[in-house]
């Protein structure tokens, strides 16, 4: 019998989480021992932790898994959704050691690995309830156990947070790349096998661009060119693509100016599609404003419903800013999807020009594959402009 | 798009009797259509033969037909109904296969009926083996390599195709995977096969690659007319494929699946939905997933709602069937709310914050000869479902909530048969799936034995067994506590072993002391459970539905109301004895509450029933019924009173020690009820009322049991104290058989005496319903047994109004019932069994609580005795709620059981003192003989109208047995019999034809049932053993055959009966319930 188990540590719950309103929860770490500030959200997909935790668009927030039992498919090379991890913490009830025939590593050394604290022994649901009728809050995580709990409670509260912060430097790549020259990366397992001829080439603009985006674009026969946040827009038409990206990102699109001001010189120029940070710059950029959603979306189970076919598509979602409907110019800009839940945009398209955006996320990973078609519908407006 | 304005009547078919494979799921499935499409504003036709459902209740349904469940009446029913659309996905198996039936005969296009949800060809193209191959391979899913066969020939063909062995085998278009079977040698495939053809109605069976050992998945989806989907749920089996999903350990939502693997399913599950073409609805596709290279292969898919979904709705908070309901009716998913969260559409993919284990119940100790290993075939009869937050929790709750009296994984003193296991005998224990094989992982990993060890013999995924290896570990560090004492102390530790799922009963096992003292010592260590929502959405929204389970952590989401409030305790999972009849009333009495404005606070572990249906209570808590469990809800609710006398033997268990811990127990006080099973104090009240009783005695050893029966005089029957349907029941007819029953079947002692009764030969046996208030009491019914008292009443069939009984022996039922009622002081209801003899009446029991016949009275009389008898409870009197005398309709109800015996070849289906019956039907009609015929074929005993009818009955039935033979001739049914019934005919003038015994040479009996030349066959045991033996053989392949089999002389007297006055008409007439019931009133 296995003689590794850590009960007494689970007991001692010498790692915390402390909220700006005064809550701790104690836990044990299961990752790196540090500590980091961040904004605690939750996120109630059951599976796809591995994608959560390298997608970009999580830095600067501590993750609660509202789902108890993590860590049971472990860590793949397969599964990723970028080079490294990005959010500042993983918050979970329960830890497991990995069960897949995929599985090379596991959770718990995957963070200690990219020095990214967890605290597991937490009662998730309590925090999620918390953060549901408080909206996000800002949250310290000590599991390194070096600091008091008041100290802990006053570094949350002293933390900037992500308003009107522009995280999108922080995680874009620092240099130009072509995506997946060899299809290798994108020929990974249960994505495909084949992949069509590329025969259109766009330039998408990496505001933290998650990988399953690159690999949706190759699979509809698109090659991409990945350039960093702050390209210019005339250093991006210099490539001439046959259309532009805007990525998925982080934190707030009102600080993300420079964008907003490069995406307003290109629409109209070549035909654009958003996703998410990118669907929002979008809106920002064509005179829309942004407000901040109570606790966020983030999640695989968000019903949106396409308004054109009255279609209803089952959506994986992340984000805590999205685009106030009233803001819009709706003689420039219509609605063309719309969150059943909440009634929220979801979607957007330019009148005039060929450009939209949504605030989900087509390519999913994690979450259902219900949207992909809006990548064939992107190579179409390329086709058509 | 809105709901169809071009229909308006909608019928809907049930599934009939509890049987292996369909039980109360199709009940909750039925309620909960009935309620949606009534709410929708259709008129609904409901037609099931089944009296125990809450569906059949006249409330729910504009027409509600208690008729057999054959094409004949449901074409009858139509035309007399002419409903515009016929609704086949709820009621199972049983609905879809008559659906396609109607439809190919033709019935529903001559009188314009309209299939909605799916239709024949969809139904077709899901459960025709070689259709479902072809749409799956025109979508691209893989499949293990299979090929049908239509004969035993080409089956032999196939099976060189496809390779070494194992192989599966599944018949085609039967429930539960009846007939199916995996064949591990060439003789296991010929049997499998032979019998697989015959079950299948389309003689087909799929001889299958075998892919044993694989994990298995299933997802439940939704689809709508505008090609919405949506997965409600997705399931895990822990049991790898070769088990039915049925007979599986299974969890919610699957646990090993990244989500780039769960997407696959999820893209595959739905494509599979398009593809067989189901328009609206809800349906289960079934998966294996190869552990070493993940590759998925579909197994099948069910166009239908199912067992599984009830799970899932169950598991979710999502009502999958209500939802199909409306969706059949031309709603999208976005157009119907989420009840849960009010706020959000039913157009989402629910998401949950806890685990959720179901583990099936066996019956296996009622079937001494049946094969216990598990396999593709069915064969458990219930099961139970637990929420927890982690898979520990969730597992020891199933295990517990299980009621075999294991309180957990084990821990509890339960297991030592298991630990003198040789590892030989472990390591094929591990091997062989089997109902015990859960316990035996944990007597692995305390050998020591590794996860990898394990997982080769199982081949259960690494990830369930190391949080059974830890739990198994836990134990020691839970002992370490040296004693309670020291848990008391170390408070973090005591916490942790509660966050495992450990129950009080473990923990004091593990520290040698009591449960009280630990629950004493976890209140003053402020060790108690918070109380967590199931709100389909992981608290992402506020949830409005009251739907709780027990966990430990932050803070409880319960919060109890200032309102008056009952609990309900429920019956647990389905076994043999203990079903959906207590469920129905459990789910009365909160019925009844609620209308009586007092707050009910359901608590159950069935996943199957309405009782768990979150609108069904004002609380529900899906709870595992023990002590521990019950007391925290009751404590935290602040009740004021539980009901314990609905939910069958669980609750009653639990009645003395919930009242010695505070609980009010209101109606019949627990003493009452208890005193009634003790024999002493019975026989002293049946003595002080002077009521006859059988001689009897009460045995603490063999000795003393030889004694009694010879004072009281052979035949006896034995039995041993407080059992649940007469489990170790029998007739003895002399001192050696007494002594073997004595030494093999129980083990009598101080603490658990054996009962030894006079039995009464050739005794009518009859049941009594009562309801009584404390001061007054009415009878509901008199029920007269069909069977002769020996047989358990609840494998009996009896019949309202009793035919045989004189009016003085009436009178004196009816004296004896209410003196006792008035003894015991009865505040609710009361079942009495008696044996009458002539003008003698003889109690042979009472038992002052629900009992199984009451929905099935309720149902016949037209008063819903548990929902008066759960006001009489709060205070009400009979005459206040208008109740005051017996009603005897003019109508004739018999209910008829219901047995599993096709699920056990070779077993013996001999009526005795145990109960062997899953479920019963009801025959209503106006004449008493088609009643019983019309109870006959609903329970699957399609009698023949014409054709040879084979008698072979023993010596004592023989007497009067010409006239009943004469009555067949009359009819011109050919006789066939074996040499002494031969005889005895032959000297009544009566010709018949001799058949061969089995022991007689060829042909006999068995070779004419395989060349189909009987087509009914009565035959009443002999006493003798190897003709015994040779009779057992006989019965079992008629029942394999699907050939009636009468064997009671009262039974073929019935029929008989039944078939004289069918005479020349030939065809039964139908009548609702509400019409019945309207003729009572009027």
């Amino acid at each position: 019998m296995s003689s590794d188990w850590n009960w007494r540590q689970q007991r001692d719950k010498s790692a915390y989480l402390a909220l700006e309103d005064g809550t701790v929860l104690r836990g044990y770490s299961f990752g790196a021992s540090t500590d980091r500030v961040g904004e605690v959200i939750f996120n109630t997909g059951m599976a796809g932790y591995q994608e959560i935790l390298t997608d970009p668009s999580y830095a600067g927030q501590l993750v609660t898994m509202t789902y108890p039992e993590i860590g049971n498919t472990g860590i793949n090379q397969e599964d990723r959704e970028s080079r490294r991890l990005f959010l500042n913490g993983f918050i979970t009830h329960s830890q497991n050691r990995a069960s897949n025939w995929r599985s090379d590593q596991s959770l718990s050394d995957c963070l200690v690995a990219a020095d990214v604290p967890a605290i597991a022994g937490i009662d998730t649901r309590a925090l999620t309830t918390r953060l549901r009728d408080k909206g996000s809050l800002k949250g310290y995580l000590c599991a390194s156990g070096a600091l008091a709990e008041a100290e802990g409670i006053a570094a949350a509260r002293e933390w900037e947070g992500l308003d009107g912060q522009d995280y999108a430097s922080r995680v874009t790549c620092d240099d130009a790349y072509t995506w997946d020259e060899d299809g290798s990366l994108t020929r990974s397992w249960g994505i495909t096998e084949d992949l069509p001829e590329a025969d259109l080439s766009i330039v998408a603009i990496d505001f933290g661009i998650k990988w399953n985006i690159l690999r949706s674009m190759r699979r509809s026969g698109i090659n991409v060119h990945v350039v960093p946040a702050t390209t210019s827009a005339d250093d991006i038409l210099k490539h001439n693509p046959d259309g532009i990206f805007l990525s998925n990102g982080p934190a707030d699109p009102d600080a993300v100016t420079y964008a907003i001001d490069t995406v307003s010189h290109l629409i109209g120029k070549k035909p654009i599609m958003g996703i998410c940070l990118g669907h929002q710059i979008l809106g920002l950029a064509c005179g829309g404003k942004r407000f901040r959603l109570k606790f966020g979306h983030h999640g695989c189970n968000h019903p949106v419903k396409d308004l054109a076919t009255d279609r209803v598509e089952i959506t994986s979602q992340n984000h805590n800013f999205a685009i106030d409907a009233d803001s819009l110019d709706l003689s420039k800009v219509e609605i063309t999807h719309i969150n059943l839940n909440d009634q929220t945009v979801e979607g957007i398209r330019h009148r005039n020009e060929p450009m939209f955006g949504v605030q989900y996320h087509p390519e999913s990973s994690p979450g259902p594959h219900d949207p992909f078609y809006l990548f064939d519908r992107f190579r179409a407006m390329i086709e058509n402009a | 798009m809105p709901k169809r304005s071009d229909i308006h009547k909608i019928m809907l078919i049930g599934s009939g009797p509890i049987v292996i494979g369909q039980a109360c799921e199709f009940d909750y499935s039925g309620v909960q259509a009935c309620k949606a499409l009534r709410e929708e504003g259709f008129e609904v036709v409901l037609v099931n033969s089944n009296p125990a459902t809450i569906m059949t209740d006249p409330e729910f349904a504009d027409r509600t037909y208690i008729e057999p469940l054959t094409t004949e009446i449901l074409t009858r029913i139509i035309k007399r109904e002419r409903p515009d659309a016929l609704l086949p996905t709820l009621g199972g198996q049983t609905a879809l296969n008559l659906g396609i039936a109607l439809s190919d005969s033709g019935v529903l296009a001559k009188y314009n009926v309209e299939m909605i949800g799916a239709n024949a060809e969809v139904i077709r193209k899901a459960e025709d083996r070689d259709l479902f191959k072809k749409a799956m391979k025109k979508i691209g899913m893989d499949l293990p390599l299979s090929f049908s066969a239509h004969t035993i020939e080409q089956a032999r063909e196939v099976r060189l195709k496809i390779g070494p062995f194992p192989l599966i085998i599944r018949p085609g278009f039967t429930l539960g995977g009846t007939g199916g079977g995996i064949a591990y040698d060439e003789k296991d495939f010929e049997e499998i096969v032979t019998r697989g053809l015959f079950y299948s109605p389309t003689n087909e069976v799929l001889i299958e690659e075998s892919i044993l050992g694989w994990k298995e998945f299933e997802l439940e989806v939704m689809r709508d007319h505008a090609d919405n989907c949506v997965v409600i749920c997705s399931i895990e089996n822990l049991d790898p494929m070769g088990v039915h999903t049925g007979d599986s350990i299974t969890v919610a939502p699957a646990q090993t699946l990244t989500d780039r693997e769960y997407q696959r399913m999820r893209d595959a599950s739905i494509a599979v939905m398009r593809e067989i073409g189901v328009d609206t609805g809800g349906s289960n596709v079934q998966w294996a997933i190869n552990p070493d290279d993940g590759r998925m292969v579909i197994i099948e898919m069910n166009p239908r709602v199912s067992r599984s979904s009830a799970l899932a709705s169950k598991a979710t908070g999502f009502p999958i069937a209500k939802i199909a309901a409306k969706l059949a009716v031309g709603y999208t998913l976005d157009e119907i709310s989420n009840d849960i969260t009010k706020e959000t559409p039913a157009s989402f993919e629910p998401t949950i914050d806890y685990v959720v284990t179901k583990i099936p119940r066996f019956a296996f100790e009622k079937f001494a000869a049946a094969d216990d290993t598990l396999n593709t075939q069915m064969k458990s009869v219930g099961e139970a479902m637990a929420i927890g937050r982690t898979f520990k929790q969730s597992l020891q709750k199933a295990l517990r909530s299980l009621e075999i009296n294991h309180y957990g994984y084990g821990a509890d003193g339960r297991d030592a048969a298991f630990k003198e296991m040789d590892d030989e005998t472990l390591t094929a224990e591990l091997v062989r799936p089997n109902a015990a094989r859960i316990f035996l992982t944990r007597e692995a990993f305390r050998r020591g034995w590794s996860v990898e060890d394990v997982h080769d013999l199982t081949n259960i995924d690494p990830w369930f067994l190391r949080h059974m290896e830890e739990l198994t570990a836990y134990e020691d560090e839970i002992a370490s506590a040296g004693s309670l004492d020291g848990l008391r102390r170390d408070v973090p530790l005591f916490r942790q072993a509660k966050e495992f799922g450990y129950s009080d009963r473990q923990i004091a096992y593990l520290l040698q002391t009591s449960e009280g003292e630990v629950r004493a010592a976890r209140a003053d260590a402020g060790i108690t459970p918070i109380f967590g929502l199931v709100d389909t959405c992981a608290a992402e929204f506020k949830a409005f539905t009251p739907y709780f389970y027990s966990t430990y952590g932050e803070s409880s989401e319960a919060v109890p109301s200032d309102r008056r409030k009952i609990m309900i305790i429920g019956g647990g999972p389905n076994r043999i004895g203990q079903g959906i009849e207590f469920d129905y009333c459990c789910v009365h009495a909160s019925f009844a509450l609620r209308e009586a404005n007092i707050e009910t606070i359901m608590v159950n572990s069935n996943p199957e029933t309405v009782s768990t249906d979150y609108d069904t209570s004002d609380r529900l808590y899906f709870e595992p019924l023990t002590l521990e469990d019950v007391l925290h809800i009751y404590r935290h609710e602040k009740c004021d009173g539980a009901i314990v006398q609905f939910g069958g033997q669980t609750p009653l268990n639990l009645a003395k020690d919930l009242e010695l811990n505070g609980v009010n127990i209101v109606g019949t006080k627990p003493d009452s009820i208890e005193a009634a099973e003790d024999r002493k104090f019975f026989q002293e009240m049946a003595q002080r009322l002077n009521i006859r009783q059988p001689r009897n005695g009460i045995a603490v050893s063999a000795e003393e049991a030889v004694e009694i029966a010879e004072r009281i005089g052979y035949p006896v029957l034995v039995r041993p104290s407080f059992v649940l349907g007469g489990r170790a029941m029998a007739i003895v007819y002399d001192h050696e058989m007494l002594t073997r029953y004595m030494t093999d079947a129980v083990e009598a002692s101080e603490d658990r005496p054996v009962l030894i009764d006079q039995y009464l030969e050739g005794a009518v046996e009859v049941d009594v319903d009562c309801l009584s208030d404390g001061t007054d009491s009415v009878i509901g019914a008199i029920m007269e047994h069909v069977e002769l008292a020996g047989i358990h009443s609840g494998d009996s069939a009896c019949m309202i109004p009793p035919a045989n009984l004189s009016a003085e022996a009436e009178a004196t039922i009816r004296d004896y019932t209410f003196s006792m009622a008035r003894d015991l002081n009865v505040c609710g209801l009361m079942n009495v069994q008696y044996a009458v003899k002539g003008n003698d009446v003889y109690v042979i029991e009472v038992n002052p609580r629900a009992s199984r016949t009451v929905p099935f009275v309720s149902k016949a009389i037209g008063v819903p005795l548990a929902k008066l008898a759960a006001l009489v409870m709060t205070g009400q009197k009979l005459s206040d709620l208008g109740f005051t005398s017996q009603i005897v309709p003019a109508h004739h109800s018999v209910k008829e059981a219901v047995f599993p015996f096709n699920r056990f070849p070779g077993i013996d289906i001999i009526l005795t003192p145990e109960m062997k019956s899953t479920g019963e039907v009801m025959g209503i009609d106006a004449q008493p003989g088609i009643a019983f015929l019309k109870s006959q074929a609903a329970a699957g005993n399609m009698l023949p109208t014409s054709g040879n009818v084979f008698l072979s009955v023993r010596d004592s039935d023989k007497p009067g047995l010409e006239t009943v033979v004469r009555s067949l001739q009359e009819l011109r049914y050919g006789i066939q019999s074996t040499s002494g019934t031969h005889k005895y005919l032959k000297e009544h003038g009566i010709e018949s034809t001799r058949v061969m015994k089995i022991s007689e040479g060829h042909p006999n009996a068995i070779d004419l049932i395989e060349s189909a030349s009987l087509d009914w066959i009565v035959n009443t045991p002999s006493e003798g053993a190897t003709q015994r033996q040779d009779e057992i053989k006989m019965r079992s392949h008629a029942v394999l055959r699907g050939i009636p089999i009468t064997t009671t002389v009262h039974g073929l007297r019935a029929a008989v009966n039944g078939l004289v006055t069918l005479g020349s008409a030939s065809q039964m007439d139908v009548c609702s319930l509400q019409e019945y019931h309207e003729a009572i009133g009027s």
